[in-house]
């Protein structure tokens, strides 16, 4: 007899199934619910404890409410800009189109944002944003934004299921038929037929050592498009945040939100100086200012003063950060300083940072409104991954949707600190009609049983596997792998080793074993996640090798410039017959007046 | 902080709602570490299947909420030089809610109740992008926002906390907070005193202050969100004036209606 008829499979079917509960997912149900699909949201924590909840700094949005001459192309052309380009355009307009549609949305649902002496929507400053552009509350705004979701969606008549794991997308003819999981809690199997799924399962950052991810941060939604046949891009491009903290070792990892900068604090090395004015790209010179005075400057007066270079993207941040703290410049636990203290009054710091004051307060015993930070960067996000349809949202595989951090494109090569809680809603909400709409015209899918016994009998061996290797050491060196090897500075060599190393590893993770029973079992949980953590990995590895040139979160040492053919090209993964295949393919270009706008000097000031 | 010692000796609950005990684990410690670090190295070297919830690991998700020497606390922002060196440390599930296993929970009363809430209603009249409000007038509905529902204080609310059968009429603190940021929400129209009142069960609390003491975000929950409820609660249905007033005016005090919940549907 085989395995499911033995255990009594548990099975639910659904229009929508949505996997995953942070923004994109609870933005995505409630679209499929409001437009009429039965749908169902499951994630693999408690309701409210994704990983949006950590969001700090805010949602960039061109409200217009703190700089009258922000607008949609002034978004669109930061961002694109900030990606190094590599962006899909139309998935960028779309984004700064609607992004201040979404954000005043979340405000009629109830979110309670800082506000301006006019009574709007407070904006603050943030990483390669011309104007302030992020509304926020304090630097808690993922909770604002993740509460208001869920107490909206709550009462919307979406089936929610906490606690509950998918590991396969199941296919009839190549379509999306369903997907299957476990329950956490009892390690009993459960099936949803669903007419379309929308992926919104976030990142990968578990597969590094430093990184301010969760533990759910493992990749499952790309692994599982990736082998329901779906085409994944840029795969090479992953986000190390420059700010987190550096000690005690324990917190390494941690993230200090970009808001520190965006309210005044400014990077030094251990000789005092302020050394970002160091590290400013020709790219980037003509919208930075090049000295302090004007930098200072700047905060208050955006007509007449350039950006400060502390609040370059993201990429460039931590690219100085590393080569400051390699030359011997860096802080006695290995990071850089980020002072705030003597450049704010310590009110101002608790007020606008709270959560920062808090967090170092109680885990480092550093008073942050008297004591710079030391800091360093962090495995943050990934641009990479699934391939979709900038105005659906729709990957390549008939029926299955991305939105969020799973998704790719938006994002480019760099990702702008505030557009990613943006992209959550634009994109979520897309997702949801697209995916309801779709659901409302397809004819459901026929489960196949041997794909769910298939996948039943995989996830079941670690019990009966007698190799004995360990998944908690196995995930230990995979972090170290990724972090050593495929970190912020890469060579070919180190990747080769890397791509070695992992075949090693996941040869290894054929005898993980695991102990005690299939009730709520963290280890057995975490033998299942490192299968998806292994493929995006190697995905990752792979398609940095592939990429001769340095371009936003992907630095090759042997190839340090931008190659404007390469710039013109996604990394493609796909897997064919169990085995990876990478290609380079054509990126959509822009029509020519974005394209102007895109490459235009930004005005000097007067 | 140097000085602190090379190994940490804790004693963890292990066991399912049939029955459990206390398992000892002695395990290297770093510096700087918490307690979920310390859990986090029981899981690798010694206990694989020691279940724990844990999410941001920074104090921002509440998931990690235990019982630490006895004390409601976040594991994640418990850190192990508050406790002499070399000290036995007990860790042990919050006892409000029934034992999945080891230091899991059922914590789906809180998600029950939650869903009986009625959702944030501003005036339809009111578009998207015309919503004013001023700063001081969103700050107190700011603090209850704060939240992050770790659960602590219902878990430490002797209202549910010694007495299961009270679960049925009690929302508990987290939800008070809940009700009292939408009561002071600037822009909501939705009316949740006879909810507060009587499904709630506001009345049972006796405002020992219990919960603002293990709240982990400082909220203070007992002076700001249950004082000033039930102050709005006996102005409105036991004011001796005010049931005068209603008597000759006709008036009646029922404000039924808008304030029903809507029924449940999440599976959880």
């Amino acid at each position: 007899m085989d395995l499911m008829s033995r255990e009594g499979l548990e099975r639910h079917d659904y229009d929508v199934v949505v996997v995953g509960a942070g923004g994109a997912g609870l933005r995505a149900a409630i679209e499929a619910s409001a437009a009429g699909a039965h749908t169902a949201l499951i994630c693999k924590s408690l309701l409210g404890k994704a990983h949006t909840v950590m969001a700090e700094g805010g949602i960039a949005a061109a409200l217009g409410n703190v700089w009258a001459e922000d607008n949609w192309r002034v978004h669109f052309r930061d961002t694109m800009r900030g990606g190094k380009l590599l962006n899909n355009w139309r998935m960028a307009q779309l984004h700064a189109q609607e992004a201040p549609d979404r954000v005043l949305e979340l405000e009629e649902w109830g979110a309670l944002f800082d506000r301006t002496k006019d009574g709007l929507i407070l904006q603050r400053d943030f990483g390669g944003h011309r104007y302030a552009r992020l509304a926020h509350v304090g630097d808690r705004t993922g909770l604002e934004m993740i509460r208001t979701l869920q107490q909206h969606a709550v009462h919307k008549g979406i089936d929610v299921y906490m606690e509950c794991t998918l590991q396969r997308l199941l296919t009839d003819g190549g379509k999306i038929a369903g997907a299957f999981g476990y329950w956490r809690e009892s390690g009993k199997f459960v099936l949803f037929g669903a007419r379309a799924v929308v992926l919104a399962t976030g990142g990968v950052g578990k597969a590094w050592k430093v990184t301010s991810n969760s533990w759910e941060y493992t990749g499952d939604g790309i692994a599982m498009a990736l082998d329901a046949g779906a085409d994944l891009i840029d795969m090479e491009m992953v986000q190390f945040h420059p700010t987190a903290m550096v000690w005690p070792l324990s917190v390494r990892g941690i993230l200090v939100t970009e808001g520190v900068r965006g309210d005044g604090g400014t990077l030094k090395n251990s000789q005092g100086k302020r050394f970002m004015f160091d590290y400013i790209p020709e790219f980037f010179r003509a919208d930075t200012a090049d000295s302090e005075r004007e930098a200072d400057a700047w905060y208050e007066d955006k007509r007449n003063n350039r950006r400060t270079p502390d609040l370059l993207p993201r990429d460039e941040v931590a690219r100085a950060i590393n080569t400051e703290v390699k030359a011997g410049r860096g802080t006695p636990h290995g990071g850089v300083y980020l002072d705030i203290a003597s450049r704010r009054p310590a009110d101002y710091i608790k007020k606008r940072l709270p959560s920062m004051y808090h967090q170092f307060k109680e885990l480092a015993d550093v008073d942050i409104t008297t004591t710079p930070m030391e800091v360093g960067p962090t495995l943050h996000y990934i641009m990479g991954g699934v391939r979709v349809d900038a105005e659906t949202a729709a990957s390549t595989v008939p029926g299955l949707y991305a939105a969020g951090e799973v998704a790719a494109g938006m994002h480019g090569a760099n990702r702008l600190g505030g557009n990613s809680l943006s992209d959550l809603l634009v994109f979520g909400r897309r997702a949801g009609a697209a995916a309801a709409a779709y659901a409302g015209g397809a004819v459901a899918g026929t489960v196949d049983d041997a794909q769910v016994e298939q996948a039943a009998r995989t996830m079941l061996a670690p019990f009966e596997a007698e190799g004995g290797e360990n998944p908690y050491a196995l995930h230990a060196e995979l972090q170290e792998c990724m972090q050593d090897l495929v970190g912020i500075i890469r060579r070919e060599d180190e990747l080769k080793q890397a791509i070695a190393k992992l075949d090693e590893l996941s040869g290894r993770l054929e005898r993980v074993t695991v102990e005690g029973n299939r009730q709520f079992n963290p280890g057995w949980h975490l033998a299942l996640d490192l299968h998806s953590m292994f493929t995006v990995a190697k995905a990752c590895a792979r398609s940095a090798l592939m990429r001769t040139e340095s371009r936003g979160g992907h630095t090759r040492e042997d190839y340090p410039k931008a190659d404007p053919e390469w710039g013109k090209k996604n990394v493609v993964t796909r897997k064919h017959g169990g085995t990876l295949e990478l290609g380079a393919e054509p990126l959509p270009q822009p029509p020519e007046e974005l394209r102007q706008l895109v490459l235009s000097e930004e005005k000097q000031p007067a | 902080m140097s000085d602190e010692p090379r190994e940490a000796t804790m004693s963890v609950w292990r066991g399912t709602k049939s029955g459990g005990r206390f398992e000892t684990y002695t395990v290297p410690s770093d510096e700087g570490m918490v307690v979920l670090d310390v859990i986090h190295r029981i899981q690798a070297l010694r206990a694989p299947d020691l279940a724990v919830r844990w999410n941001c690991k920074a104090g921002k998700c509440g998931s990690c909420s235990a019982e630490i020497n006895g004390h409601a606390a976040l594991m994640c922002m418990t850190r192990m030089n508050t406790f002499a060196p070399g000290e036995e440390i007990t860790v042990s599930p919050m006892k409000t809610f029934p034992i999945i296993k080891d230091l899991v929970t059922d914590v789906s009363f809180n998600y029950a109740k939650a869903r009986e809430i009625p959702s944030f209603t501003p005036d339809p009249s009111v578009k998207p992008g015309e919503f004013r409000m001023q700063q001081v007038d969103v700050n107190r509905s700011q603090e209850f926002r704060k939240c992050i529902e770790c659960f602590l204080c219902q878990n430490t609310c002797h209202v549910i906390r010694d007495h299961e059968e009270n679960k049925k009429a009690f929302s508990g603190p987290r939800f008070f907070v809940r009700l009292a940021a939408l009561e002071m929400h600037p822009l909501d129209t939705n009316d949740r005193l006879e909810l507060i009142r009587q499904k709630a069960g506001l009345g049972f609390c006796n405002i020992t202050k219990c919960c603002t003491e293990v709240c982990p975000e400082d909220i203070h929950i007992t002076d700001n969100a249950i004082i000033p409820l039930k102050e709005r609660i006996v102005t409105e249905f036991y004011d001796p004036l005010a049931w005068v007033k209603r008597r000759i005016m006709g008036e009646t005090p029922t404000r039924v209606g808008k304030g029903e919940p809507e029924p449940p549907s999440a599976k959880v």
